[in-house]
């Protein structure tokens, strides 16, 4: 496509009407200029909301891997169906992103068969085992944008420290789940009221907030840049708006679903909902809702992990934890705002300029930018099911819901990347 | 937003109420854990005639599906098939398929394959039998017979059969539970009985690492003094503690713990005089109880194994008679459509 121009649509955050024109690949005109100018195609927009594209901060492509949960091509086509241009890939792969050699493989193969952008994260430990440190340079040399330990954890505070005065030393940005292994330990649901009354193995939400505090007490000492992924208790978002206050250079976001579901999820034994960390009680989710509301929060992740359909077929506490949420991410945010739990300008900021900012890159809609956008229609509707879903993974958050929000352009680098087919 | 409706009841009810799974006591009412209990009433008699059979499960298979061992469950079990008529196949699944690999999935499709009726279900993980009662093919019941830490409903059952002989009903009644209800399914399930059958207190007594979270949310106070827990009580039931508690660093030593929560005499006597002692076995003497009062006349520990037959003959029978219901219903649904 040569030039493009986008009618009819109105901005998200100010819900002001617009047309932008896309010229090989760039935002040449916004507003009344653009109406002005002629383009090869028009896309009729009535109706729709344009945003940045989307930007995750914890995505699972599940390339390198053996490719049954998914692919590089089959989960960023995903993305692109959900609005997301930007995918930071988790380093748990298989095998991990701890050597300059995986994240060019991960970045080759996302050249060729990619719909969206892929920012590998890279492992700060050799293998994800948490004792000895990872080719920090190397891995930020090869590409990888923060370094993390995925889902693992690393084995101590010493362990930990030296990750963070190591990848100090080069200006890395340093991301982790936060959960203390010995207090979580064979737990995979929240501790509390759901957990006492089906029997199962709870993870305390000290288990969490005791991280957050050492992680903390380490970046302010070390002086690294600190994002803390996935946050899921009430008591972590007033620890980091106080370390905030303190001017502690540290930064957060929330997967979706923690702010839709919470514990009462799983009182059916629904494998579904195994998400790790768990969902946990209904005062966690109204703190995190009020967290990203005043921005403590900087961003709102799909910690997007699809999966074969086994492993959610066993026994709760066998089953592989993670929800295939990419696709869903944008419709749970749209519901939290028909709800009045959400406006709909944190939400696109929580899903644009937030994350992109945790990771030193823009995203808005200027003048003179690459194009890499989202149009979705807020009011149209669609059922998640085998017909509509892109990823591999089939454990979405709503199965059978009819959801609001549906994308109907995704623009990313200045190409089409959803719909798949031209226009 | 609750992700999906609670589904336990349509799980384990047929539309009109019946049973047609049994799971767990959660979501039953007053009026059907009633009917268990006066249907176990009727099969009591069977046990005491000389030929011990009736043919309500007559050319049924009944599988009992054992992932975790047990002696007592699976024998009443077992016993409670053989007095219903059905053929009976022990399997202990722990030594065998699961060993080799083969998913709990797998191994379903396989038993399946035999054409069974009914799965009696022992699995070390909470909410197995669930996942087996979403799996199956309609019209084979699951019986728990306990899953993990969750629960124990037939063991809850014939602990209330055991009360109701003995103090006649469950109104004003003041029960304790005492010891390790962190690990208990069977706590979890009396617990759920006695609230819903009408006691008017349930207490459980123990250390604080021996609680659940919010322990109270399932319907009891706590009480972490024993002699002070003891007063006034009418059932005191004394749970099984696990040696493995101690290398959890959940508890110091047996020694300690007999002391401050095992019962003995000199504690019993502070309960109501006609107070019963329970305990759903296997019991551990000088842990959690002591000789004396396990042997004692307020023991009523061996009516419980015999009980334990007679509810799982309710269960058993009510459970196929809900997937039979069912089934016709099923029938005459399509014959007239």
């Amino acid at each position: 496509m040569s030039s493009l121009k986008i009618v009819g649509g109105r901005l998200a955050d100010t819900n002001a009407e617009t047309t932008i024109l896309v010229r090989n690949g760039r935002i040449v005109a916004l507003g009344d200029a653009a109406g002005k100018e002629p383009a090869d195609h028009d896309f009729d927009a009535t109706g729709c909301l344009l945003t940045p594209g989307f930007v995750d901060l914890c995505c699972n492509l599940r390339e390198p891997g053996n490719g049954q949960k998914g692919n590089i091509a089959s989960e960023s086509l995903a993305a692109a169906h959900g609005g997301f241009t930007t995918l930071c890939a988790s380093p748990d792969t298989s095998p991990v992103n701890d050597s300059g050699a995986v994240t060019n493989l991960i970045l080759d193969v996302a050249a060729k068969r990619s719909s969206v952008r892929v920012l590998p994260v890279g492992a700060i430990t050799r293998g994800l085992e948490g004792d000895l440190l990872s080719d920090m340079a190397g891995l930020a040399g090869a590409g990888c944008i923060a370094l993390g330990n995925g889902a693992r954890p690393v084995k101590n505070a010493r362990v930990l420290r030296r990750c963070m005065a190591y990848a100090r030393t080069f200006g890395l940005t340093v991301m982790f789940s936060p959960e203390n292994q010995a207090l979580a330990a064979d737990g995979y649901a929240h501790d509390g009221l759901v957990a006492s009354r089906l029997g199962l193995l709870g993870i305390p939400e000290v288990a969490e907030t005791a991280a957050i505090m050492e992680m903390l007490l380490l970046a302010e000492e070390t002086g690294v840049r600190l994002h803390l992924g996935q946050l899921s208790c009430a008591r972590s978002v007033e620890m980091l708006a106080d370390a905030r206050k303190r001017g502690i250079a540290v930064t957060a976001d929330v997967a979706m679903h923690q702010l839709m579901f919470t514990e009462e999820a799983l009182s059916g034994f629904d494998s579904r909902y195994h998400v790790r960390p768990p969902l946990r009680s209904e005062k966690d989710r109204q703190a995190l809702l009020g967290g990203v509301r005043d921005g403590v929060i900087d961003a709102i992740t799909s910690q997007h992990q699809p999966h074969d359909s086994a492993a959610k077929q066993a026994p709760l506490a066998a089953t592989e934890p993670g929800l295939s949420t990419i696709e869903s991410t944008l419709s749970m945010g749209l519901l939290l705002v028909e709800r009045g739990e959400l406006d709909m300008a944190s939400l696109i900021r929580a899903l644009t300029s937030g994350p992109a900012g945790v990771i030193g890159r823009t995203a808005e809609l200027r003048e003179g930018t690459v194009a890499d956008l989202c149009v979705f229609d807020p009011d149209a509707t669609w059922v998640p099911g085998d017909s509509s879903l892109s990823s591999v993974g089939r454990h979405v958050p709503l199965p059978g819901k009819t959801l609001p929000g549906v994308v109907r352009l995704t623009l990313c680098d200045g190409r089409q990347a959803w719909p798949q087919s031209d226009l | 937003m609750t992700a999906t409706d609670p589904s336990k009841n349509s799980l384990q009810l047929t539309a009109d109420g019946q049973l047609r799974h049994f799971l767990t006591l959660d979501g039953l009412n007053r009026a059907l854990l009633t009917e268990i209990l006066d249907t176990a009433d009727s099969f009591i008699e069977v046990g005491e005639r000389s030929i011990k059979k009736v043919p309500l499960l007559r050319g049924r298979t009944v599988v009992n599906l054992f992932f975790e061992s047990s002696t007592r469950t699976r024998s009443t079990f077992e016993l409670a098939a053989k007095r219903l008529s059905a053929d009976v196949l022990n399997l202990d699944i722990n030594t065998s398929a699961t060993s080799k690999g083969e998913s709990l999935s797998d191994t379903l499709l396989n038993l399946e394959a035999m054409a069974s009726d009914m799965f009696v279900v022992r699995h070390s993980q909470s909410g197995a039998p669930h996942f087996i009662a979403e799996s199956v093919t309609p019209g084979v019941a699951i019986i728990n017979a306990g899953d993990g830490r969750h629960a124990h409903p037939t063991q809850a059952m014939l602990d209330m059969l055991t009360i109701r002989q003995h103090k006649g009903g469950f109104e004003g009644l003041k029960v304790a539970i005492v010891g390790d209800v962190l690990h208990s399914r069977v706590a979890r399930s009396q617990i759920r009985a006695l609230n819903e059958l009408g006691a008017a207190e349930v207490r459980v007594i123990a250390p604080a690492t021996l609680l659940p979270r919010d322990v109270e949310s399932l319907g009891c106070t706590v009480e972490y003094d024993m002699t002070r827990g003891m007063k006034d009580l009418d059932v005191v039931i004394m749970l099984r503690l696990q040696k493995e508690r101690m290398e959890g660093a959940l508890l110091p030593s047996e020694r300690e713990f007999y002391r401050l929560y095992g019962l003995n005499q000199e504690k019993l006597a502070l309960a109501h005089p006609e107070c019963i002692v329970m305990h759903p076995g296997p019991i551990n003497r000088g842990v959690e109880i002591e000789s004396a009062v396990a042997d004692g006349p307020q023991s009523v520990i061996l009516n419980q194994v015999t009980n334990g037959i007679a509810i799982r003959m309710a269960v058993m029978s009510m459970a196929m008679g809900g997937q039979m219901a069912e089934r016709s219903r099923k029938l005459a649904g399509r014959a007239q459509g």
